[in-house]
């Protein structure tokens, strides 16, 4: 019998008193309890925050009884998709928020990440606080500016000044990124550069881009989401040709009964590029969503 | 004589010309800077002492200081808003300072499937605003939504959320948290994995128990990075318009009005471009003393620490 014991447990080194034994197992319980207290916790957690996607979901695959009556079950249809691009001209919102987005990302990356270089490298350290005011100013005082401006112009309603609107939250915010980023980078590198006969513009386009990879990566990533995401000046300044998605879903809403299995599948073709970008990319979506936080 | 000032000259050109290499860098974002953002600033101010309705027949007409007289002392929606607005702001935060510390001590130690649990609480921070609102309506239709139905099913009574004037800006509330707890989350995890370990074994050696190293050690380590982040949430929170404005409009009545949704509505429903603006400039106001708050506390804690 005890030999049996001590083929199954390794005998240990030094004998153990009962009382050590005892304090080591209730020590060992404790630590499993505490992990399943974790456990359970960090389940009810991913339930809360995935619950209103989920549902979005399931409604975009059910037809309207399904989704009017009391009971739970239902058929997956895909008829409400079919819907949306055949009835509610998804397609075209789609090509507009795309056009949007990377237009108005690569434009902001264009401005902002020579000026970030310069805020770090040439200490323009007030550009790098107008730009900080930047995200302080609440949209809506630009948007009121805008619209008459736009309006006297001509541009309302164009991709002009959609564009231009959405890159006063990108150009700020991909500096903000960049600037503790290119403070970061080693400077003998570039000096080195610059000795050995670069310019100013070689030295930035050839040495410190592409050592910034994963913090443009983290730049143009946020910027494109933040456009893709952007509802309040889209709603004031596009067209009904520029329409842009966010302000397409909005206008389902407005329509005497509401087509629930519609719109439910409009908001998850809307969330699809953002989510799948943000699974693929987490390391640079949370560098991106925490800049500026831990450090400054 | 001639030789030292041509090499003079060619010294202040090679500066100026290096003055001006520099300058190149920041020009494109400085013109775009002013163009966009200092010039409608300004329009701004200048249109809060005009009256207007964006009427290309009628000019702005000069009213003096009348547009912030009427906000201040008839306006009946202005005080209001301005207190929803810090009451919205003030909750929301701390709820989501709260919860956001609790999951990020949850996720602090490495697990299997930790990278997933951190990908999946990042989606309704990047899912699109206006989308999630659409979501959150249908759950919180009083008919059909699934808040409703589950309180039928387990014999309660059925609420009308967005419905009530009471409610509504609780359910909004609600929304935001749901919608930012992860930020903060991420933000004090970040400051977390970033503390120095020196503390925890100095207290692991006095015996301390975890639920003492966290109030002795974790929070007051974590105070500078926890202020950045309420400040940047405090700075979102009082502007918070999407949700506000697709799921209730404001309403109903005014109940879930803010700042943000009042001006949104004087300016591009009622056309009083004016009065909006001048509502714009107090509102800024608002926002930038709110921060300076946050910084100078941010400042003070940070030089108590170095001592």
């Amino acid at each position: 019998m005890t030999d049996l014991s001590q083929a199954t447990t390794p005998r240990p080194h030094r004998p153990l008193s009962r009382q050590a034994v005892m304090s080591k197992r209730r020590a060992q319980m404790r630590r499993i309890t505490a992990e399943t207290v974790r456990a359970a916790l960090l389940l009810v957690i991913i339930v809360i925050f995935l619950f209103p996607v989920i549902w979005m979901a399931l409604a975009a695959f059910q037809t309207q009884i399904d989704i009017i009556s009391p009971g739970w079950g239902f058929t997956p249809t895909l008829r409400n998709f079919d819907r949306v691009f055949s009835e509610y001209n998804f397609l075209r919102y789609m090509g507009n928020s795309f056009l949007v987005a990377a237009v108005s990302t690569a434009l902001s990356l264009l401005l902002g990440l020579p000026g970030a270089y310069a805020i770090a490298r040439f200490h323009y350290d007030w550009l790098g606080v107008v730009l900080l005011a930047a995200r302080i100013v609440p949209g809506i005082t630009f948007l009121v500016p805008w619209y008459i401006l736009f309006s006297r112009a001509g541009l309302n309603g164009t991709y002009v000044a959609l564009i231009l609107s959405h890159m006063i939250v990108s150009m700020p915010f991909i500096v903000w990124v960049m600037v503790p980023f290119f403070e970061g980078l080693p400077i003998e590198v570039e000096e080195s550069a610059r000795i050995d006969g670069a310019t100013m513009l070689g030295t930035f386009v050839r040495i410190a881009l592409p050592l910034s990879v994963p913090a443009i990566m983290t730049a143009t990533i946020m910027s494109f989401i933040f456009s893709w995401n952007n509802f309040m000046f889209s709603l004031v300044l596009s067209g009904d040709d520029t329409r842009t998605l966010p302000v397409a879903i909005f206008n389902f809403i407005t329509y005497a009964s509401i087509d629930w299995g519609g719109l439910m599948a409009a908001a998850v073709l809307i969330t699809l590029p953002v989510l799948v970008i943000t699974v693929f990319m987490q390391r640079y979506v949370v560098s991106g969503l925490t800049a500026g936080a831990i450090k400054g | 004589m001639a030789t030292h000032r041509t090499t003079q000259t060619r010294t202040s050109i090679t500066h100026l010309r290096r003055r001006f290499q520099r300058l190149s860098f920041i020009l494109p974002a400085l013109i775009f800077v002013v163009v966009m953002m200092a010039f409608p600033v300004a329009y701004n101010g200048w249109l809060s002492f005009h009256e207007w309705t964006g009427s290309a027949r009628r000019a702005p007409e000069y009213v003096g200081t009348d547009n912030y007289t009427e906000l201040f002392t008839q306006s009946d929606r202005f005080f209001p808003a301005v207190k929803r607005t810090f009451l919205f702001t003030g909750v929301v935060v701390t709820a989501e300072l709260v919860f956001g510390i609790g999951i990020a001590l949850l996720l602090r130690d490495a697990f299997p499937g930790h990278t997933v649990v951190k990908t999946l609480i990042l989606l309704p921070m990047v899912a699109t605003p206006v989308a999630i609102s659409m979501a959150w309506l249908l759950m919180l239709e009083p008919t059909i939504g699934v808040f409703n139905k589950i309180l039928r099913d387990i014999g309660l009574t059925p609420q009308p959320w967005l419905g009530s004037q009471s409610q509504a800006l609780w359910v909004l509330m609600a929304v935001d948290i749901w919608q930012w707890t992860p930020m903060m989350a991420m933000i004090t995890l970040a400051g977390l994995l970033s503390l120095p370990e020196d503390p925890y074994e100095a207290a692991l050696v006095d015996g301390a128990s975890s639920l003492q190293s966290f109030f002795h050690i974790t929070l007051p380590l974590l105070v500078p990075t926890l202020l950045t982040a309420v400040l940047l949430r405090s700075i979102e929170a009082l502007k918070t318009f999407d949700i506000i404005y697709t799921m209730t409009r404001g309403g109903p009545g005014f109940s879930t009005e803010t700042l943000n949704t009042l001006a949104y509505v004087r300016a591009f429903e009622y056309f009083r471009l004016g009065q909006a603006a001048a509502l714009l400039v107090v509102f800024f106001a608002i926002v930038l003393g709110v921060s300076v708050i946050f910084i100078q506390m941010r400042r003070s804690v940070s030089m108590r620490q170095a001592l």
